[in-house]
């Protein structure tokens, strides 16, 4: 219990006098995951608004397809995109395996299928109260759903958020893409995964906090942003 | 089956040639043949079940007809006759009232962003909600809500309006001001097509009736006879239950 005590009190420490390489780490981890998430959410949007109003032969295997996507460990997505960009496979001339694209690109695929299972779960059911109505004054199926996404855009943002807490928490992909490379392609949970096998808690844990911290605050930002909006409902009606 | 509009001279804007509608093993539709006139105001009556709302969507176009057809002659402009249709329970997108309204003329690709902004002003001061032009649209009440849904169909300037149980869920009020409007469109030289349970409100928008029975049409004729004419036996029987008989025409 005291070794518990003791590395909360360090990883405190290191938070409060904003340690440098926890900083770097933080901010790698901020910069990547922010950007595989408006990366990956924007085709996952499009996808799962596409399948919720459009009806054409195959579409039940590929909502089957995305939904067994959903479970995908992120270590085998992580193994694919290696795949893909070692230097014999297809788009090894690239050369960005071990670089923070690769890991970018490793996110952003981890989070589209869950991105377009969520957002044609939201659509279809926003559809169904209101899809006949929009086809009624001329929408056609792609714009329905476009429309129905701007109606649900609050949800959207809470969408966003799910894929930005998937994306930042997680740590196969990033450690088979990236390799962990100090100062180049170190995150926070590969950080925590390697300064706790080295036996380092302090950081680890530091790491963890900060990790939470800023899933946290994130989450604080949507739901002051939904109130926001209810208040002003409220307020108007 | 009594079909006075037959002597209806009016252009037809809408017409079903045995017209039947299939949900999996449900009939909603079965072999209906009706034309709709320009300018009758046509009421839509019959059970729970008896096939109002399908027969909405047929005519609106939003189901096709499983067997049977469905035509629509070309206007004198030699396009399509402009429909619009007003549902149940409006939805609006959580947006403005008035860009709920301009969103509709721009899907019916309606001017440019200043006449359809004009246009949508227009349509809201029409239904008495310009005031609340800039009012998030999900917020409005139940009656203003299907004021809203009547301007925005309203502004796509409709030659035949379609209404779906329009006023079932107001108070008496809102279904007075809803009414109200309905009645003036229509005295605009808009053709309108409604469902409604309450007869009373038949009597006072209807110029012609079409009773609906499992699916059939077992009454097609003038508000005068469905009133205070002999009736088929359903029909008869609805107007009974529904419309007690010292109130019928000319004894009410």
């Amino acid at each position: 219990m005291d070794d518990i005590y003791r590395s909360l009190g360090l990883a405190f420490e290191l938070i409060a006098r904003a340690d440098a390489s926890l900083i770097a780490i933080a901010a790698l981890s901020l910069k990547v995951s922010g950007l595989a998430s408006l990366l990956g959410v924007l085709p996952g949007l499009m996808l799962g608004g596409w399948l919720a109003v459009s009806r054409f032969p195959g579409q039940p295997v590929l909502v089957l397809l995305i939904n067994t996507l959903l479970a995908m460990p992120s270590v085998v997505l992580g193994l694919l995109v290696y795949l893909l960009f070692s230097r014999a496979g297809p788009l090894g001339s690239w050369g960005i395996l071990f670089t923070p694209p690769a890991m970018v690109v490793a996110q952003s695929l981890l989070v589209i299928p869950l991105v377009a299972a969520l957002t044609r779960r939201m659509v279809l059911m926003a559809h169904r109260e209101g899809g006949d109505q929009l086809t009624s004054l001329g929408a056609g199926p792609v714009l329905r759903a476009g429309l129905l996404l701007v109606h649900e855009r609050m949800a959207v943002l809470t969408l966003f958020l799910t894929a930005f807490g998937r994306a930042i928490s997680e740590v196969g992909a990033v450690m088979v893409v990236g390799g962990n490379i100090d100062g180049v392609t170190r995150v926070m949970t590969t950080a925590i995964a390697l300064e706790t096998s080295k036996g380092d808690l302090p950081l680890a844990l530091a790491l963890g906090l900060v990790l939470l911290g800023v899933v946290g605050l994130l989450n604080l930002l949507v739901a002051l942003a939904q109130r926001g909006s209810h208040v002003q409902h409220e307020a108007l009606a | 089956m009594i079909l006075e509009h037959s002597k209806n001279s009016a252009p037809v804007l809408l017409q079903l040639d045995g017209c039947g509608l299939r949900f999996g093993a449900v009939d909603a539709l079965r072999d209906v043949s009706l034309a709709v006139h320009q300018g009758e105001r046509v009421a839509l009556v019959g059970a729970n079940g008896s096939g109002k709302t399908s027969l909405l969507r047929v005519l609106h176009g939003l189901e096709p007809c499983t067997s049977g057809r469905r035509e629509q002659p070309r206007a004198p402009h030699g396009g399509a006759w402009r429909q619009s249709m007003l549902f149940q329970r409006p939805f609006v997108l959580s947006l403005s009232a008035r860009f709920n309204v301009q969103l509709a003329l721009w899907l019916q690709q309606a001017g440019t962003r200043a006449e359809r902004r004009a246009a949508a002003l227009r349509a809201l001061d029409r239904v008495g909600l310009l005031h609340l032009a800039e009012q998030r649209a999900t917020t409005l009440s139940g009656g203003q809500l299907q004021r809203l849904a009547l301007a925005r169909a309203w502004a796509l300037k409709p030659d035949l309006l379609f209404l779906d149980e329009p006023t079932a869920s107001l108070d008496p009020a809102s279904k007075r001001e809803v009414e109200s409007l309905v009645t003036e469109f229509a005295a605009d030289g808009l053709t309108v097509v409604f469902s409604s349970h309450n007869l009373g409100q038949v009597k006072r928008l209807a110029s012609r009736v079409i009773y609906l029975e499992e699916g059939r049409v077992g009454f097609d004729g003038t508000v005068a006879h469905f009133f205070g004419g002999r009736l088929p036996a359903g029909a008869e029987a609805f107007v009974k239950a529904e419309w007690p008989g010292d109130q019928r025409w000319g004894k009410g």
